[in-house]
């Protein structure tokens, strides 16, 4: 009796341990949205969480950007450079998935071998090169560097990942397909493609996550302020005023986190069982 | 006939490897190999490379102040990140894995600040609560404590970039609890039977079923700490007094600021070099301690 006690004495301990750690954790993102609403002086002196009133002034002060550029623009362009690359990672890695899981071939160890150590291979390395590359391709300051990059899979990440789940599905499946007579090519499309779409669409998610959050990149390849990303934009906002108004910067950052935060919600099933089989497979 | 089905199926497969195969000659085994030629020249983006054989790499370990200072800065930031990201992960991992309802919704609060990654949003955030008359700051004198310029003072703008990092453990932490989901119960209830203390079956159960994640979060957390750049850029701009100046944002400013292309990649290099020795000490090291199952 005394030890179902303890029992209960403990779950009640970690569930209160876990709540407190919890919100503690997501308090900076609350505190981000509430200061969409406070002047400098309460961003500043106050330490209460919630604003004196609620203006949405911010969002329009914030969102007319610099110069002639609205947020409306720096929005446009981010999913212009994000979806077709989410889109072109998908549908690359998971025709190379297929021939690595599928297919005997020469030198399959050995390809598969450098797929693995591209993982581990750092962008740091590789950043100037490709910058002379896409310089000599006379790309730089477009999109194309990273349409090209997910048209030819350079995101071993990905591929790795549906190569594994690939190898999950059972390949009778297929092989029953090839003695009907059906291709490669057709077997890939209405036998395996309805049972990797989980996978890829995990995939998808994770490759628009990736590429909203990137800075680094953007800030390498594209210089015109037309072209700029949200990334780009809100560092910006940084550099282009001389008294910031910090509420301004605060609700553009949390637009900017938006989409990211109801793809989550939205998708919430895919995201943990992408990062769970990933990571377990590894 | 079957050998036949079976040849065709052997080209077929470089036709789907295809794309995989230009994109690794010209996005990635080119650049790799053509880096470290750039890093043993002489290299500005308006004049071809003109080698000088290891010059980059000696004036970096001798000449170079500010790269010792940002070497140090990058280790120390992985250092303490790292390890404190995997511990954090694993240990409300393991609480979460105890709790029978609410998971989602508490998976989900720890998860939700590893959605932002490096971007620039949350470094912004973090920044204005970090300034000296920040939130932060804000709180700890309505608690009575005395404030700290966080970001002000050498000794603690590392650890507060470093905070921003550690903060976003959700992602590592899904990866612990679906490999913790997988030990099986019933050894659990072996050892309890046996006698062994709650610490002892940590040792002997949980930490080998899951020690294969371990190991893969291990070197992905390293590899991008190492390459932290994000954070020092927004937040510090490498200061106050280059404490924050990782070899992230220095191959920036040397390869992208100064045109120094040459000298960047020797920097680059350096990261690289790292990264793989601690790779391969510890895959070197892996058959003492990550047990893989029957799967694998």
């Amino acid at each position: 009796m005394r030890k179902r006690h303890g029992k209960t004495f403990k779950v009640v301990l970690s569930y209160i341990v876990l709540i407190l750690l919890g919100v503690f954790m997501c308090y900076p993102l609350l505190w981000m949205f509430f200061a969409s609403f406070k002047t400098n002086a309460e961003i500043f002196s106050g330490i209460n969480l919630l604003p004196e009133s609620f203006g949405p002034e911010a969002f329009y002060d914030g969102w007319k950007g610099t110069a002639d550029n609205t947020f409306t623009r720096f929005f446009t362009n981010t999913f212009v450079l994000v979806i077709p690359v989410t889109l072109f990672t998908v549908v690359s890695s998971t025709l190379v998935a297929y021939g690595f899981a599928r297919f005997e071939f020469r030198g399959k160890k050995i390809f598969f071998l450098i797929l693995l150590s591209t993982l581990m291979l750092p962008n740091a390395i590789l950043i100037i090169p490709r910058y002379t590359i896409f310089r000599d391709l006379g790309v730089l300051d477009s999109y194309y560097p990273f349409y090209l990059m997910s048209v030819f899979a350079c995101y071993p990440f990905f591929t790795y990942m549906l190569v594994q789940f690939t190898r999950g599905l059972p390949r009778e499946l297929d092989e029953s397909a090839c003695m009907d007579g059906c291709g490669t090519f057709r077997t890939l499309i209405s036998i395996l493609l309805p049972l990797l779409k989980p996978a890829m669409f995990s995939a998808g998610l994770f490759q628009f996550l990736w590429t909203y959050n990137d800075y680094f990149n953007s800030l390498i390849y594209i210089n015109s302020v037309k072209k700029f990303t949200i990334s780009l934009a809100l560092r910006l906002t940084l550099d282009s005023e001389t008294v910031i108004t910090w509420k301004n910067v605060m609700a553009m950052s949390c637009l900017a986190v938006l989409p990211v935060v109801i793809l989550f919600f939205l998708c919430q099933k895919y995201f943990v069982e992408g990062i769970a089989t990933t990571g377990l497979k590894g | 006939m079957r050998a036949k089905s079976l040849t065709r199926r052997n080209n077929a497969a470089y036709l789907y490897l295809l794309p995989w195969l230009i994109g690794i000659l010209i996005f990635q085994l080119y650049p790799f190999i053509i880096s470290f030629y750039y890093s043993l020249c002489d290299y500005n983006p308006v004049k071809m490379p003109f080698f000088i054989g290891f010059g980059n790499y000696i004036r970096l370990f001798t000449k170079d102040a500010e790269f010792i200072t940002s070497l140090r800065a990058t280790l120390l930031y992985t250092v303490y990140t790292v390890p404190l990201k995997l511990i954090m992960s694993l240990m409300i991992a393991m609480l979460l894995n105890k709790a029978r309802k609410g998971i989602g919704i508490l998976r989900t609060l720890y998860y939700l600040p590893s959605l932002f990654g490096g971007s620039v949003a949350v470094a912004v955030l973090w920044k204005v609560m970090f300034m000296d008359s920040g939130m932060i700051n804000g709180t700890l004198r309505s608690l009575g404590l005395s404030p700290l310029s966080f970001l002000g003072d050498p000794k603690t703008a590392l650890p507060t970039l470093g905070m921003l990092e550690v903060w976003q453990f959700g992602s590592s932490m899904v990866m612990f609890l679906a490999a913790l989901k997988q030990v099986p119960a019933s050894l659990y209830e072996a050892a309890r039977i046996d006698g062994a203390s709650g610490p002892k079956r940590f040792i002997r159960i949980t930490l080998p079923y899951i020690s294969p994640i371990v190991f893969f979060c291990i070197i992905m957390q390293t590899l991008n700490a190492m390459q932290n750049f994000t954070s020092a850029f927004v937040i510090t701009r490498g200061g106050p007094l280059k404490s924050t100046y990782m070899l992230g944002l220095k191959l920036y400013n040397d390869g992208f600021l100064y045109w120094k292309m040459g000298y960047a990649s020797a920097t680059s290099w350096v990261i690289f070099a790292i990264v793989a020795l601690f790779t391969l000490l510890l895959f070197a090291s892996s058959r003492f301690w990550v047990f893989y199952g029957d799967e694998s």
